[in-house]
């Protein structure tokens, strides 16, 4: 799918950064405000969606080796990871927990595991969508 | 340490590792290191009887699915016992016997897999007291009994065998089931002691019979009581070790087994005196008269089987009448029958199980077990023969042998039943003492027909394979213990009813503690020693003359058999669920979608209906507002313009514009995430629709005829009323305190001040991972759908 | 509010089940989707609608609305589109190797 179309592809460029910066943005405020590892992920995958509908499959492939099948096992594995994790503290399956860091820069910040399941959810839902959107445009 | 729990899981942990050692044993044939099995657990269990005999019982417990009442609860007591060194006993001489048995093209590892599966299962049985634990050996036994027999499995007759078995045999287990549930439901236990304990206040429950019947059932199908024997021939497919331990000295048993053990629960009951005593002496009666019609050796062994069980069963009725009258001289009169039941058990599988192996011999040594081709054996096989007279006098009740012993015990018992005072015996008690005589005239004359027809008389050597000779002595050592038992026990008969029987009569029917008695083989000229001398003059003549009178057997229809029944039965059953399949799987979606919606409809709405829980309350909704009202009016006109759209395109359009108003909508709900979660899914949905639409035809209209949509309209008018009716009636009411409240404290327990996020992220995380892996899932199903392509193979030009 | 919302899940049921009833693959389809609109609407709605603020407690709220069926609704979306999206890659590919769309031709044989 190849459309040489000069305005889509710049502005594109611009919009698929800023698409990506808000769904960074997203997944790490969704703790405290709307957001978290589903919407964050599918707003990221939106933005490769769009790059691959933009720009030809081959092109988009080259500049961004990555292998969106592996990503979505990686996701699910990590999400998993993350909760077996607790067992070996004598904690439930899937138990997250939470503190309170001073940190050089951000001040007084919260880290919790949390982030590493979401991380998971998030990267299999990029995982999938782009997945499924390439084989279906990709297939002869 | 669980000693008891361990002797059962033994086998099974042998059995997990044939598979790994079978390859490594070399030159050293597999059934040695099997063998060693069954002698430990043997030499197991004649330790515990010294304990056993003196009334001591043992109880091990597990606990399992304690929630359920469900324990792994083992229980070890005189019956148990005897039956436990039947199992391992029998068990090591089968697999001693089988080493020089099987050939070697058979495959060893299978063979004895299912071997020492079944001993685990059996012992399971006989040592669980757990009514469930009971049941799921139970159908382990039948369905190791399944594979054995289809144990040559390129045989037809071998796998009509097999089945016909399994189906009985489990049939029966399922109404057992049923009959455990029942006793359940009226005591509250699951412990076979228990039960039996406070039984006594159910008697006039109106599950007591039921139950009783249904227990009986699995009982009868499991020990091949008239009218279920018809597998028991069939099943002589098997190989004849196999035969020899699970047909007639084990799994068979079982059922004997199941009626002792519920004696002390039902006994006393007349129905249970009259049901068992009578099927145990129609399937006496019935098996003898059929043995002697046999021409293959092991098909009347089968036969002779049947017979010798329903002795054995019709023994346990007849005791079941002591518990009526609880200790004194009247309830030991009765006791003694189950005193003979107990001790013919031991013998039948003393006699019976030498017997077999002498078939075995036979048949591997001339290579044909038919009795029209044998014949003058005894100057070729002499030991054989001397095992195979030893045998079948025993079974026929000769002296010298210990079938005499019991035998002579079993006419005691049935004289004595027919004089009886009470279960209205004085009408038909006369019957009792004459069937039990003419079975075993019967008895007697197939015992000489095995003698005789197999060993003496003119040699059909021409007509056999190859010239027989004597086995090898592993295959002998077998049959010759069996032998020496069985003459041992006639001249020392106390020994095991002191030690064992005994104790095993005082679980059977406890209470009555003299029911015991010596045994000898003496006991002057009294009726049952003139009923064994009839027999020897009249069965002698009846073997003389048996031409003359053998057209008796032709007087049964050929089409009137319990097993032409079971055969037709099975074809219509094939033939009516075929009939009644093809008429509702139709294989159109959307048949089956009417359906489930139909089904939706009549149950969901006809519950709302008819327990009155229609209600419908506006007072506790919030406001409407003319936005919501108009975005309300917005989707109802865009989902039903869908049904009337002309194109495709504008139906996925329109279904974007559900999608959307939604997403309002959850805005206007307070729901943040959602809405924003609504509007990418809905983008990325509508995207995948269009990409979809470039393979897909343009749709074209329904044309489905009027009274096909006129349905559909009424199911989905109707489904959508009902859901509507659901919703407005939950809307109406509270049943429950909500439980939302808990998250709010996501702060203090999660750190999170987004309560949705707290709950996916952390509370319900679980929710979350499992849906991330369905979703993971769905995508590895449309890549391979689209990737591997029928034919094809794997695209090997991807990129990666 | 509620009875509104509830009657339109009606609506939205109706049409999406006699979609479903349809013999063509891509009617079938839209209705799973709209069915499952509908099914969102419904849970949302029997948590009760606008009886507090949005469920973040950086509002500081006095009440906020009921954050449960949210989360339920949340995963519900997600699953439905992986759900649609397979199911949509299964028709196309059926139609392929098939060369039809139509559900009543697509039985299998007869002895499966």
């Amino acid at each position: 799918m190849s459309i040489n179309d000069v305005i889509l592809k710049t502005v594109s460029k611009a919009v698929v950064l800023i698409i990506l910066t808000f769904g960074i943005y997203l997944f790490l405020s969704g703790h405290n405000q709307p957001g978290g590892g589903f919407i964050g992920g599918l707003v990221i995958a939106s933005a490769f969606v769009l790059m691959f509908l933009s720009y030809d499959s081959e092109t988009v492939s080259e500049a961004l080796p990555i292998d969106f099948k592996k990503l979505s096992a990686f996701g699910v594995l990590l999400a998993m990871t993350s909760g077996v994790v607790p067992m070996f503290f004598g904690e439930a399956f899937l138990s997250q927990s939470f503190g309170y860091f001073d940190l050089p820069i951000f001040g007084k910040t919260e880290l919790a595991t949390v982030t590493i399941f979401e991380a998971g959810i998030a990267l299999t839902v990029v995982g999938v969508v782009v997945n499924i959107i390439l084989s279906i445009s990709e297939d002869e | 340490m669980h000693l008891l729990i361990l002797a059962i899981l033994i086998p099974f942990i042998a059995t997990a590792l044939i598979p790994l050692i079978h390859k490594r044993t070399g030159a050293l044939h597999i059934g040695w290191l099997v063998l060693l099995v069954p002698l430990v657990l043997f030499t197991i269990f004649v330790f515990q009887i010294p304990t056993i005999s003196t009334d001591e019982t043992l109880i091990q417990t597990v606990n399992w699915i304690p929630s359920i009442g469900i324990n792994f609860t083992t229980y070890l007591d005189g019956l148990s016992l005897i039956m436990a060194l039947l199992i391992t006993g029998m068990g090591s001489l089968v697999v001693l016997y089988s080493i020089y048995y099987l050939s070697s093209s058979d495959s060893f590892p299978h063979f004895y897999a299912y071997l020492l599966l079944f001993m685990g299962a059996m012992l399971g049985v006989v040592l669980s007291d757990n009514l469930l634990v009971l049941y799921v050996f139970w159908e382990l036994t039948s369905i190791s009994s399944f594979l054995l027999i289809a144990f040559w499995y390129h045989r037809k007759n071998s796998r009509y065998g097999a089945q016909k078995s399994l189906l009985i045999t489990v049939f029966g287990g399922f109404g057992m089931l049923a009959g455990f549930l029942m006793l359940h439901s009226m005591t509250g236990t699951f412990s076979i002691r228990e039960v039996a304990a406070v039984m006594g206040q159910y008697t006039d429950h109106s599950l007591f019979y039921p139950a009783m019947f249904l227990v009986l059932l699995g009982a009868f199908t499991k020990s091949a009581q008239f009218p279920f024997h018809i597998w028991l021939p069939d099943a002589m497919e098997a190989p004849t070790p196999v035969s020899a331990y699970l047909h007639s000295a084990t799994m068979v048993k079982a059922g004997i087994y199941l009626v002792a053990r519920f004696t002390p629960t039902f006994g006393g009951d007349a129905a249970w005196f009259w049901t068992v005593t009578l099927v145990g002496l129609v399937t006496l009666f019935w098996g003898a008269f059929c043995a002697v019609r046999q021409t293959d050796l092991k098909a009347l062994l089968a036969y002779s089987t049947i017979s010798q069980l329903g002795l054995i069963m019709s023994l346990f009725g007849l005791g079941s009448a002591a518990l009526h009258f609880g200790a004194g001289s009247q309830g030991e009169i009765y006791g003694l029958a189950v005193f003979a039941a107990l001790f013919h058990m031991v013998n039948h599988s003393t006699f019976k199980g030498a017997l077999f192996m002498v078939v075995g011999i036979v048949d591997h040594q001339v290579g044909t077990r038919d009795i029209r081709r044998l014949g003058g054996l005894m100057a070729f096989l002499p030991i054989t023969f001397t095992f195979a007279v030893i045998g079948s006098f025993s079974m026929a009740g000769l002296p010298f042998f210990n079938g005499f012993l019991s035998k002579e015990m079993f006419f005691t018992a049935s004289v004595n039943a027919a004089g009886l005072p009470i279960f209205e015996v004085a009408t038909w008690g006369l019957l009792i003492p004459i069937i039990a005589w003419i079975a075993s005239v019967f008895t007697f004359v197939y015992c000489m027909i095995f003698v005789f027809r197999t060993f003496f008389g003119p040699s059909h050597l021409k007509k056999l394979d190859r010239r027989p000779v004597e086995p090898s002595i592993g295959m002998l050592i077998s049959p010759a213990i069996l032998c020496v038992l069985i003459i041992a026990l006639f001249f020392m008969p106390n020994l095991l009813g002191d030690h064992l029987l005994r104790p095993a009569l005082n679980g059977v029917i406890p209470g009555i503690p003299g029911a015991s008695p010596h045994i000898s083989a003496w006991h002057g000229f009294n009726t049952e020693l003139f009923m064994t001398l009839g027999i020897i003059v009249i069965g002698t003549v009846l073997f003389l003359t048996i031409r003359s009178w053998y057209k008796i057997y032709r007087l049964q229809p050929a089409g009137w058999t319990f097993t032409v029944l079971y055969n037709s039965f099975l074809k219509d059953l094939k033939r009516v669920s075929n009939w009644i399949t093809t008429h509702y799987m139709t294989g159109h979606l959307p048949a089956y979608f009417a359906y489930i919606f139909s089904f939706f409809i009549a149950v969901s709405g006809g519950a709302l209906i008819f327990t009155g829980a229609l209600s419908i309350d506006l007072s506790a909704d919030s406001p409407v507002s003319v936005y919501e009202g108009m975005l309300t009016a917005v989707m109802a006109i865009a989902a039903i313009s869908i049904l009337f759209a002309k194109k495709r395109l504008t139906a996925i359009l329109l279904n974007g514009v559900l999608g959307f108003s939604i997403a309002i909508f959850f805005v206007l709900f307070r729901a943040p995430d959602l809405a924003l979660t609504q509007l990418v899914i809905e983008t990325v949905t509508t995207v995948l629709f269009l990409l979809c639409f470039n393979f897909l035809p343009e749709w074209t209209k329904d044309n489905a005829s009027k009274r096909i949509n006129i349905r559909n309209a009424i199911i989905a008018i109707g489904a959508g009323v009902t859901v509507t009716l659901i919703g407005l009636t939950v809307n109406s009411g509270t049943l429950f305190t909500s439980i939302s409240g808990y998250f709010e404290n996501s702060y203090e327990l999660a750190g999170g001040d987004n309560i949705v996020n707290a709950i996916l992220g952390d509370f319900r995380a679980f929710d979350t991972m499992l849906e991330s892996l369905v979703l993971f899932i769905a995508g590895l199903g449309v890549y391979t759908l689209i990737r591997l392509k029928h034919g094809k193979g794997p695209d090997k030009d991807e990129h990666q | 509010m509620e009875s509104l919302i509830i009657i339109l899940v009606g609506v939205l049921t109706t049409v999406a089940i006699y979609l479903v009833l349809s013999k063509n693959v891509v009617r079938v389809i839209l209705g799973t989707a709209i069915l499952s609109h509908a099914v969102h609407l419904l849970i949302l709605s029997m948590g009760g609608l606008k009886l507090g603020t949005v469920p973040l407690l950086g509002e500081e709220a006095e009440s906020y609305v009921d954050a449960l069926p949210q989360a339920l609704i949340l995963t519900a979306i997600v699953i439905s589109f992986a759900v649609t999206a397979f199911i949509l890659v299964l028709a196309y590919r059926a139609y392929q190797e098939l060369g039809t769309d139509n559900l009543g031709a697509m039985r299998g044989s007869d002895d499966e």
